[in-house]
């Protein structure tokens, strides 16, 4: 029974993230009287809906043991081409929309270039990085844009007195929630994230499969980058810049696996976004000194990632093929 | 004579399955040679034979994974040509692998219906969840599993998993299911459970097809028995006329085709440089303890699985173990890889392109990759390439490295044999005092073999203790002074050279049945 005694720690190990949680907002609250009031809270999902949605579509890619680096550099140049078409006076859905095309039209060369040509995902996203934030300075030629007054409207409208990106990132996060756990489509994600090579022999189209989260990620993408317009509204050369290593750290905070085949949007990925604007905002109210923000960030982040490497040793020694039985009987 | 469980009172139907005179080759050498057999509906077939005798390249062939070079299948009265597994699927077949395809972080539930998940309306993406519970439940009570269908299958043990496989089966409505050796990792109650729910599946009319080393397991549940041996059909029939003994007598019995250097028996031993005190880690190896003398050739025997790789992992250091102890030259044997290395430990793995090479790196950089640390040179240790060039030189003659393979070309480009040379020669270097080799000429052609057992011979002669595990027993006759048999984790019998005998030796290496 000696691998018997490790289940019950397994099971505590898939807490982690919501303990991680409540742990930095009680801290906080101790600390400042202000951090948890309600206005500093929906400042703070205000601030996390651009993250938590490009965050969501990352969710999907960690899923399949990918990785989707390209993600900001999609949103700049979403944001480049949006803006430009503003400035010209189109329509602003017109715009919005582009900004989800781009994303997606992004999404499918990293699929092309991971399932077809055979290219590991770091390497290929990574080119696609490049590649993204070079047409995004060439586009909007390493000027910041001022963009038309519509953006940030969206960006401060209400409804039923909650902030309109708060509805939006909240639609998105619980559709895809909703695809992965009761579609066959998010299923079979955690199959391929497990064992692709067994995924692909028990007869699932694994290209396919992989091929479509790196498209969901880049529509993530874009409408991450309307959610971060509609609250700076200008266009700079550092637009969504540092937004893959925010993503994927949201997802990991929130209990994604690296390895693949194990987390969920919601409530996983959400609680890691808020966490990682809670935390900054925390610093801000007590008054921390700015040059220990990176350091405090970092820490957390090590502690989620030590807890994801220690659980996925933990299952990898459950499932140990053994020589004999050890159970009873 | 037939089995007491087969009813007589229904006439035979057509057999599920007929190999008709399958062959197969990989690389010029036949793994199968023109099998003929069929396997009865409402029959368990038991196929029996030794490691490499073609059990599994040919269910792999039934299965789909693999294509026959000439003849042909038939299931259940139609000629079956599978070009893949999805073709093997569509035709009734099942796999229940070794190694488990199953998903631990789905469910049981969708583990059973992963490709054909219930939807509320077809064409809506949309998981009935009702449906799947429903359709999980049933199946899960036919095989006796009292478990949620909502439970996640990382928390089953390996028999529950291996109830969760034939429920998939089941579930993919399979006509014929082949079972590769289910029984390894279960206990014994687990076995039972397993053995009914297989007589209980035949009864539906399924057949089924169960490959296992435990004979008695084999002679218990069967109808009908086939053995193999060096791919070719060596002897089948109903379970009656056959006898554990028959069984073992016609499964050995490999054509020896090798040679193998003479060696000077009258050497004196010496004392033990190696000592293995009741080494156990639960669940892979027990009660583990021998010696091995210094200029001694010891060879450990026994089936795949057996637990003789991870003995020597745990020799090694590159496992634990949580009882007994391991002594070199008297003194406790401990720590990491590295610091055994240091103490004279040699291991050239079963695996060497990932584990024993850098497949990328020069014949010179692998060979002199354990003994770097010689040709530091104080105190900045910076590496001394001509005294590495030297002893490189030099263990490329000892090991008749072939010498069109310059020192600076990857060993990618070797052949099979000389890229063990390389393994081989870079432990030479470090002149050990104890050399392990897991599976030494796995994949080697018959001329490199017989270097490198000069060259394991030498290094015995020279006063070291060299362990082989082979699964080749006609190689560990030809080669050492001594063998042990490994069989689930203990080590179940000892022969000296004067007593080998390949029909003893595998009858320690197999299990009577399942306990």
């Amino acid at each position: 029974m000696s691998t018997g005694r490790f289940r019950p720690l397994l099971r505590l190990l898939d807490f982690a993230p919501g303990v991680l949680f409540v742990l930095v907002l009680s801290v906080f609250g101790l600390l400042s009287g202000k951090f948890l009031a309600v206005e500093n809270l929906t400042q703070i999902l205000v601030q996390s809906a651009p993250t938590a949605v490009v965050a969501t579509g990352m969710t999907f890619v960690l899923l399949t043991a990918g990785v989707d680096l390209s993600v900001g550099a999609l949103m700049f140049i979403g944001a480049g081409i949006a803006g430009k078409m503003a400035l010209a006076g189109q329509p602003l859905p017109l715009c919005l929309l582009t900004m989800i095309g781009v994303g997606w039209v992004g999404g499918m060369l990293n699929a092309m270039l991971v399932t077809r040509f055979r290219l590991v995902a770091f390497i290929a996203t990574l080119a696609t990085l490049y590649i993204g934030r070079g047409m995004g300075r060439w586009i909007t030629q390493t000027r910041a844009m001022n963009l038309p007054d519509s953006f940030l409207a969206l960006g401060s409208a209400r409804w039923l007195g909650v902030p309109l990106p708060i509805w939006i990132a909240a639609a998105i996060i619980l559709l895809a929630q909703a695809v992965l756990s009761r579609t066959p489509f998010g299923r079979q994600l955690y199959a391929v994230g497990s064992n692709a090579e067994a995924a692909r022999k028990a007869g699932l189209n694994t290209s396919r499969l992989i091929a479509a989260v790196y498209m969901i990620s880049g529509i993530c993408a874009g409408l991450g980058g309307i959610l971060a317009l509609s609250q700076l509204g200008s266009v700079s050369p550092k637009f969504g810049e540092l937004y893959e290593f925010d993503a994927i750290t949201a997802a990991v905070l929130g209990g994604t696996s690296l390895f693949g085949g194990r987390g969920k949007v919601f409530p996983g990925t959400v609680l890691g976004a808020v966490l990682l604007k809670a935390i900054f905002n925390g610093l801000v109210m007590v008054q921390a000194d700015p040059y220990i923000y990176p350091l405090i960030t970092s820490g957390i982040i090590f502690v989620a990632v030590l807890l994801d490497s220690l659980r996925n040793r933990l299952a990898q020694r459950l499932g140990r093929r053994l020589i004999f039985g050890i159970g009873a009987g | 004579m037939n089995a007491p469980h087969s009813n007589p009172a229904i006439p035979a139907p057509a057999p599920a399955v007929i190999f008709g005179g399958i062959e197969k080759s990989f690389f010029g050498i036949k793994v199968v040679r023109g099998v003929d057999f069929e396997v009865g509906a409402r029959r368990i077939l038991g196929l029996v034979g030794e490691n490499g005798a073609g059990k599994s390249t040919l269910m792999n062939l039934l299965g789909g994974n693999l294509q026959p070079d000439s003849g042909t299948f038939s299931v259940h009265g139609r000629p079956y040509s599978p070009r893949s597994p999805k073709d093997a699927r569509a035709a009734g077949i099942a796999f229940v692998h070794q190694e488990l395809n199953l998903f631990p972080n789905l469910s049981i539930a969708e583990n059973l219906f992963l490709t054909d998940l219930p939807r509320v309306r077809d064409g809506v993406p949309w998981i009935r969840r009702s449906e799947l519970r429903r359709r999980a439940v049933d199946l899960l009570s036919q095989v006796g599993l009292n478990h949620s269908p909502g439970t996640l299958v990382e928390s089953l043990t390996a028999g529950e998993r291996q109830l969760v496989e034939i429920a998939k089966a089941l579930a993919a409505q399979a006509r014929v299911i082949i079972l590769d050796e289910p029984t390894t990792s279960l206990s014994s109650r687990e076995c039972e459970r397993l053995f009914t729910l297989l007589r209980q599946v035949r009864g539906r009319g399924i057949a089924l097809i169960y490959i296992s080393h435990t004979l008695g397991d084999i002679l218990r549940l069967c109808d009908d028995i086939v053995v193999l041996r060096d791919g070719g059909l060596v002897g089948q029939g109903p379970v009656g006329e056959f006898t554990h003994d028959r069984l073992v007598s016609l499964m050995v019995g490999r054509q020896l085709n090798q040679l193998y250097p003479t060696r000077d028996l009258n050497a004196a031993r010496t004392a033990p440089v190696l000592q293995v005190l009741s080494v156990g880690q639960p669940g892979i190896v027990r009660e583990v303890s021998f010696d091995l003398a210094a200029g001694e050739v010891l060879g450990i025997s026994g089936l795949m699985g057996a637990g003789r790789s991870e003995l020597a992992r745990i020799l090694f250091g590159l496992d634990s173990h949580t009882a007994g102890e391991i002594r070199l030259e008297g003194r406790p044997l401990v720590g990491s890889p590295r610091e055994r290395i240091r103490q004279g430990l040699a291991f050239l793995t079963e695996d060497r392109r990932s584990e024993g090479l850098c497949m990328e790196a020069s014949i010179a950089d692998n060979m002199s990759l354990a003994t770097l640390g010689r040709h530091a040179r104080q105190p900045l240790g910076w590496l001394d390439f001509a005294g590495i060039r030297d002893a490189v030189g030099r263990m490329r003659e000892a090991v008749q490295l072939s010498a069109k393979a310059g020192d600076a070309q990857p060993v990618r480009t070797l052949s099979g044999g000389n890229q063990q040379k390389v393994v081989l020669g870079k432990w030479l270097l470090a002149e050990p005092k104890v050399l392990i080799l897991d599976e030494p000429t796995r994949g080697i052609d018959v001329g490199a073999r017989f270097e490198i057992y000069q060259l394991i011979h030498q290094l015995a002669d020279r006063g070291a203790g060299v362990l082989v595990i082979s699964s080749e027993i006609e190689e560990l006759m030809g080669l050492c002074d001594r063998i042990l048999v490994m069989r689930r984790g203990e080590i179940t019998a000892g022969f000296a050279r004067e007593q080998f005998d390949r029909e003893q030796i595998l009858a320690a290496s197999l299990q009577a049945s399942t306990s």
